[in-house]
């Protein structure tokens, strides 16, 4: 199978992206529950943030800055589930 | 040792030396704190060192009962922080691998709570590091790591893990959980090794 490379994916991860963070879905693999993102717990300090499920306590992603850079990474969750606006057709 | 303890007069120079390049001085102890605050009890509080061949724990009590060094040494933030002069008690690591036999050259530190560092192990002997739980004559509070937490302080302050309840011997370096997230893997603030 012939492959494109990652610059195809600017146009459905620009969409991704620009998701609503509050609404989003995401499945705890430590529990399997299911919940909106803006149910985890985050506990956020100089070093990072660390975003763990409400219902087990596992980390779910993590968040570190720099002055220049920054760094997610989604380490306990599965796939997420964001809304869209349905369009005709 | 790789530190010294200098005295406090004539220090109106514009940079002290002991500061790492990058870092500003403070005077107080900040909190960095990425989860619920363990609250471990010394009387269930256990630490354990695993290598590939068995393991060896010391509870609260057995630990008391170890050489103990008084600390005093400057400490690095990632964070741009440092504090000079600090003072601890501990078991340095030293002691604690006289009773270990081990091939192997790194270390994974366990964490109550979950948190992993890793460090190399050449980099925890010959007094660079200690398991400590004192901190300016007082016990070590559950805020700062207590009751015991790693101290590596030529190393920045995020491989002094809080909470420490063990050591995991490991056959190559691996990252632990915020050299997975972004910062750097060996974290030396001499060179700025802050983040990859
Ligand atoms: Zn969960």
């Amino acid at each position: 199978m012939t492959h494109l490379d990652g610059n195809s994916l600017a146009g459905p991860l620009s969409e991704f992206f620009a998701f609503d963070v509050t609404v989003a879905v995401a499945k705890c693999e430590g529990c399997g529950s299911i919940a909106e993102l803006a149910r985890a717990m985050v506990y956020s300090s100089d070093a990072g943030s660390v975003v763990r499920c409400d219902s087990c306590g596992q980390v779910l992603m993590t968040l570190v800055e720099s002055e220049d850079r920054a760094w997610i990474r989604f380490t306990g969750m599965g796939a997420i589930e964001v809304a869209r606006t349905p369009t005709a057709g | 040792m790789s530190f010294i303890t200098r005295g406090f007069g004539g220090r109106s120079r514009e940079r002290d030396d002991r500061l790492p390049p990058g870092q500003t001085l403070v005077h107080d102890f900040p909190v960095l704190s990425a989860g619920p605050t363990p609250e471990v009890d010394t009387a269930e509080w256990e630490f354990t060192i695993r290598t590939e061949s068995g393991s060896q724990s010391w509870n609260w009590d057995e630990f008391m009962a170890l050489d103990i060094d008084e600390v005093s040494t400057d400490i690095h933030c990632v964070t741009h922080w440092s504090k000079l002069g600090t003072s601890w008690r501990g078991v340095s690591l030293d002691t604690l691998f006289e009773h270990v036999e081990t091939e192997y050259d790194y270390v994974m530190a366990h964490s109550y709570g979950g948190y992993t560092t890793n460090v190399p192990l050449d980099e925890l002997l010959d007094g660079k590091a200690w398991v400590a739980f004192e901190f300016d004559g007082e016990p070590l509070d559950p805020e700062h790591g207590g009751p015991a937490r790693l101290l590596v302080p030529h190393l920045y302050f995020w491989k002094s893990a809080k909470w420490v309840r063990g050591l995991e011997m490991m056959p190559s370096d691996e990252p632990g959980f915020w050299e997975q997230n972004g910062y750097h893997i060996h974290g030396d603030p001499w060179k700025e090794e802050r983040y990859w």
